[in-house]
């Protein structure tokens, strides 16, 4: 019962109560949790309601049954949502993020809240003001970020999928480290609602799990226009199962120079060679492309992002909820509790965005910044009128040790090279596990355009049908390394 | 040369029903704090803008109504500066793309017509309220304060003019006859006092042709009466500055009514840097023909055309502007003319008996329940010599606090006009006996006791009978004795 | 931009964000950011000159909602995170430092 139509086969056949399925992840979590800490708030009164609730809907909801994982920068109505962050530690939301309540209301339970980079802001959760996940195929290594509690999760097999969001690579980075499968959906296709944000033309909430079966179950479920955000896209939701299991032959394969020379470690290549073998197997044809401007991207990103959440997080100033810091007056009262309520790399990055759009900034960094990205989402455009996917690898490196790139964030930053120009464009994409090195998972990212993640989940179902990691685990580390 | 170069900013709230970036209601009277807020304007965690299609409708009707250029494209921006009753940190307003551009608006100034040039009109979300407990109730002695949001978030319009603007009047009269057009375009209740207005002022001193003079801003402007003082203040006291060879500051200043001058905010010197960026939660508004069309044909005769139409009538200029006052009062005006063609007499009507009930009643035109068949038929009465006038008043007041038909009034309270001299013959008859001295004193011959008799007639009539006969039949009876 | 000069650029946007920040992380921040900012510069080789800036991923506009009223949380959840509420005011220390 390790994926979601194993899990609804047994509720079908009566072989399986929910509470029982609870009570086994409940289980797990509790086994694998001090190895790893990819939960900041495992709720059991709001589970054991969640049950109660449950037993009063139809069983022929789709996900009935089916516990999840939530990032904790998505909003739970009655559940604490802390960002990771000192500022929200102890921050009850008075509401449910928009794709909280479409879970709810379509059976899922949700089972816990997992750890992240405060706001959302790194690339190996490490900077989760209650100490950082760990990667359950080594411990001593970190799970990718920011969603690396959503990632470890499900690669530990504590819950069977998860959601995470995702502004440079947040969902694909981590999924790629720990071996699981995760999805960026295109920007506008699932609520932000509720999502705190972090930079706010780029973030996107998407799903994590084993199977991409399990990927698109949740992604059927949570995609679809909110009337409550103004970006979220007005477009009919397609039958994200319509296509799973179609053949690919014929389809082409855009191979981007440029995400395959500079940086990619020889360990990520050599596992990723079997993916071409595959790619020959499936009969897509491998097209050549040049994304000449990607090489700017992590300045675009960073600029970008950066910019959007200094003024996001702006409302953390101790007035309305959160963490203050009492002081004489107003404006110490504001520095006070920002500057202890907020870690290291949050305040690095709202003094980086501060400064790119003030007086005399602005037309170099925040404008120039979105210039360029345009250029970008263009040549990704034009890319699409050739081919079908584009193909790159999630990380240019595999897993690495704890406290290793901490000090250096230009280092940490560079982490996200393949994965932001798709969240500046805009595009759906996907990372699936293709294989490991020394037991460390590797990923591959496969990109596609606007709205098309019908496509980009049959291209990747078929994959999984050729490279199947989905019955691989971590095995639980010795009680004595803990 | 001292010449005064004014350009003011106007913040009008929008009177639309809702807040302009959540559903929460904009009622701010006799509501608690913090009671019409929601995560969204509570800036929460989480919660994401949507844009109220009144709100936007609204202000490009202003743009309109003030000769605006409407932008066929526009965008929120991002203002980031941190303050209590600002929730998110930032307010969402319009920068570099407003909705409406260089317009215009006409005033008359001593009987000319001035063109005073709108730069731009843009929409954004109104802030909170703080309020500040301690020693005095000022900002610099408080102790703590308390932050109320429910006016946070509230649509305004911003009409920042050119400096076109030269005198503390001419200011007076424009905030007027802007407040005026936005109440006939039924877009903000215009309210000054209750801050549905307001007004900041930037004045400089010009002392040669084509050199401007440092300007300072003026706050905290309250009334139409304080905007002009506070502006007669500030041109006196730069006046005396560039006199005495001193430099004017650039710099805001509060108006301090109390004390009746305008003072320096000390301590707000620091230049903001404000960071706008293009909203990122907000697609663009894309104003279509199709939309501006729809809009237009839902503005009203506004007020320079009514004057036209009311000066054309041969109303005089008081006249015309007691009619264009208010939006309800012209209506009213334009459908009791089309009853009763008489232009002078209803205006006499109106200002003598109506506008005196609002006064006594402290209320204003559409407040009052009249409709003008009614108000004509108590004219008509008169003209017909049905009721006399003291009668019609009475008849009047009652029909606005009761409603019922005027005739019905005039009917059950027996209230025609006495014609039937027999019975006033019987009256006059007891108030000669009544009143002994005045009639011995008419013997005398002090002609001027008739007023005084002729008034005793009136009273024991209630004022139904004719003046004129009344005074024919007691003169006729007092010759007689 | 010289190293004294970037630190006091530095103070000056912590100031705009409000944000304390120790000595410390004045120096490291400052040595950080510089790293970063030089980074940022490559962006500065590449020709923009008709390239409009891009603020939004679709092409959406007049998203809008009609002016109704609806009431969303209670009285009680507004103030349930509160750090200090006064007579259903959110309570703030005093605005301006003291003399």
């Amino acid at each position: 019962m390790r994926n979601l139509k194993e899990i609804k086969d047994l509720y079908n056949k009566n072989e399986l109560k929910v509470r029982e399925l609870i009570d086994f992840y409940l289980k797990k979590i509790e086994e694998w949790e001090p190895f790893i800490h990819a939960f900041l708030t495992v709720p059991y009164e709001e589970i054991e309601k969640q049950i109660n609730e449950l037993e009063k809907k139809p069983k022929d909801l789709p996900l009935y049954g089916i516990p999840i994982a939530i990032k904790d920068n998505i909003l739970t109505k009655n559940i604490r949502t802390t960002c990771a962050s000192k500022i929200l530690e102890n921050f009850i939301p008075p509401y449910d993020a928009t794709i909280i309540r479409r879970l709810k209301d379509n059976g899922a339970i949700i089972i816990g809240k997992t750890n992240l980079d405060e706001f959302a802001m790194g690339s190996s959760t490490e900077n989760s003001a209650f100490g950082p996940t760990k990667n359950p195929w080594d411990i001593e290594r970190v799970p990718g970020g920011s969603s690396g509690g959503s990632a470890a999760c499900v690669s530990a097999g504590e819950i069977p999928v998860s959601i995470g969001s995702d502004t440079g690579g947040s969902i694909r980075l981590p999924a790629s480290f720990t071996g699981v499968i995760g999805l960026k959906p295109t920007y506008g296709l699932v609520s932000r609602y509720g999502l705190v944000a972090f930079a706010s033309s780029l973030d996107q909430i998407g799903p994590f799990g084993r199977r991409v079966e399990d990927v698109a179950s949740i992604l059927q479920v949570i995609a679809g226009h909110d009337p409550m955000d103004s970006t979220s896209s007005p477009y009919e939701i397609p039958d994200y199962f319509e296509n799973l299991g179609k053949s690919v032959k014929g389809w082409k394969v855009g191979f981007p120079e440029e995400l395959w020379q500079k940086g990619v470690s020889e360990e990520v290549l050599k596992v990723l060679d079997r993916s071409f073998d595959v790619f020959k197997d499936l009969g897509v044809e491998i097209v050549k492309i040049s994304l000449p401007s990607v090489e700017y991207a992590l300045s675009v990103y960073y600029i970008i992002a950066t910019s959007e959440a200094s003024s996001n997080l702006a409302r953390y100033d101790g007035v309305k909820y959160g963490y203050r810091e009492e002081a004489e007056d107003l404006i110490s009262m504001y520095k006070n509790t920002r500057g202890h309520g907020f870690g290291s790399e949050v305040k690095r990055r709202i003094i980086l965005g501060t400064y790119a759009l003030s007086a005399g900034y602005y037309d170099a960094y925040y404008l120039k910044a979105t210039k360029v990205r345009n250029l970008i989402r263009r040549e990704f455009e034009e890319a699409f009128k050739k081919v079908d996917i584009i193909v790159s690898p999630t990380s240019p490196i595999l897993p690495f040790k704890l406290g290793e790139k901490i000090s250096d964030p230009l280092q940490m930053y560079l982490t996200d090279i393949m994965t932001i120009p798709v969240n500046l464009a805009g595009i759906p994409a996907i990372s699936m596990p293709a294989g490991f090195y020394n037991n460390l998972p590797v990923g591959i990212q496969f990109m596609s355009t606007f709205f098309s993640e019908n496509r980009l989940l049959q291209f990747a179902y078929a994959y999984q049908e050729m490279m199947d990691f989905s019955d691989k685990y971590p095995s639980l580390p010795q009680k004595e390394r803990a | 040369m001292f010449k005064p170069v004014i350009g003011l900013e106007v913040h009008a709230q929008l009177s639309t029903k809702t807040k302009l970036f959540c559903s929460c209601s904009t009622d701010q009277e006799n509501v608690p704090p913090n009671t019409n807020v929601c995560p969204v304007c509570m800036g929460f965690p989480g919660v994401l803008p949507v844009i109220n299609k009144k709100a936007v409708e609204f202000a490009i009707k202003a743009g309109l109504a003030l000769n605006c250029e409407i932008s066929n494209y526009s965008k929120f921006d991002r203002k980031n500066y941190f303050y209590p009753d600002l929730p998110k940190g930032y307010q969402i307003s319009q920068y570099d793309l407003p909705l409406c551009r260089n317009g215009y608006l006409e005033i008359f100034v001593d009987g000319e017509v001035k063109k005073i040039r709108i730069k731009r009109i843009h929409l954004e979300e109104d802030a909170g309220k703080l309020l500040h407990v301690g020693a005095g109730d000022r900002l610099s002695e408080a102790d703590y304060s308390l932050v109320d949001f429910n006016r946070a978030g509230i649509p305004l319009i911003e009409i920042v003019t050119e400096p076109d603007i030269n005198s503390p009047k001419e200011a007076r009269i424009f905030l007027q006859e802007l407040r005026l057009i936005l109440r006939y375009l039924e877009i903000s209740s215009g309210d000054m006092e209750k801050g549905s207005l307001r007004c900041d002022a930037n004045i400089s001193i010009q002392t040669q042709e084509g050199v401007l003079g440092t300007r300072t801003e003026i706050k905290n402007v309250n009334s139409f009466y304080s905007l002009e003082k506070a502006l007669e203040y500030e041109i006196e006291r730069q006046i005396e500055l560039l006199k005495k060879g001193e430099q004017v500051i650039q710099e805001t200043r509060h108006w301090d009514e109390k004390n009746q001058k305008t003072v320096s905010l000390r301590g707000k010197e620091e230049a903001e840097d404000y960071r706008y960026f293009p909203e990122p939660d907000l697609p663009p508004l894309i104003v279509t023909e199709e939309i501006k069309e729809k809009l237009k044909r839902e503005i009203p005769a506004l007020p320079k055309e009514l004057r036209e139409k009311y000066f054309s009538l041969g109303l005089s200029q008081t006249e015309v502007e007691i009619i264009i006052s208010e939006k309800k009062l012209a209506e009213f005006f334009d459908k009791s003319l089309e009853l009763y063609n008489n232009p002078k007499n209803l205006l006499n009507w109106i200002s003598v008996e109506i506008l005196s009930y609002m006064n006594d009643n402290n209320i204003s035109f559409k407040d009052l329940n009249i409709l003008p068949e009614n108000f004509i038929k108590i004219i008509q009465m008169v003209d017909k010599n049905e009721i006399t006038r003291p009668v019609a008043k009475d008849v009047l007041r009652k029909y606005l606090t009761t409603g019922k038909d005027p005739e019905e009034i005039v009917e059950e309270n027996g209230l025609k006009i006495v014609s039937d001299t027999s019975y006033l013959q019987e009256i006059i008859q007891k108030v000669i006996l009544n009143n002994e001295k005045a009639v011995s004193d008419w013997k005398k011959g002090k002609k001027q006791v008739l007023n005084f008799l002729v008034g005793q007639v009136m009273k024991e009539t209630k004022g139904r009978a004719s003046l004129d006969v009344v005074k024919n039949l007691l003169e006729e009876e007092l010759n007689k004795l | 931009m010289e190293k004294q000069d970037f630190k006091n650029q530095l103070k000056k946007t912590a100031h705009l964000a409000r944000l304390y920040l120790t000595p410390e992380e004045e120096e490291l921040f400052s040595r950080q950011l510089q790293s970063i900012l030089d980074y940022f510069n490559k962006l500065q080789e590449l020709d923009t000159t008709n390239v409009e800036s891009m603020a939004h991923v679709l092409p959406l506009s007049n998203v809008w909602r009609e002016d109704e009223v609806r009431k969303s949380i209670s009285k009680e959840e507004i103030f349930m995170n509160a750090p200090e509420v006064e007579e259903d005011g959110f309570k703030i220390p005093r605005i301006l430092k003291r003399e």
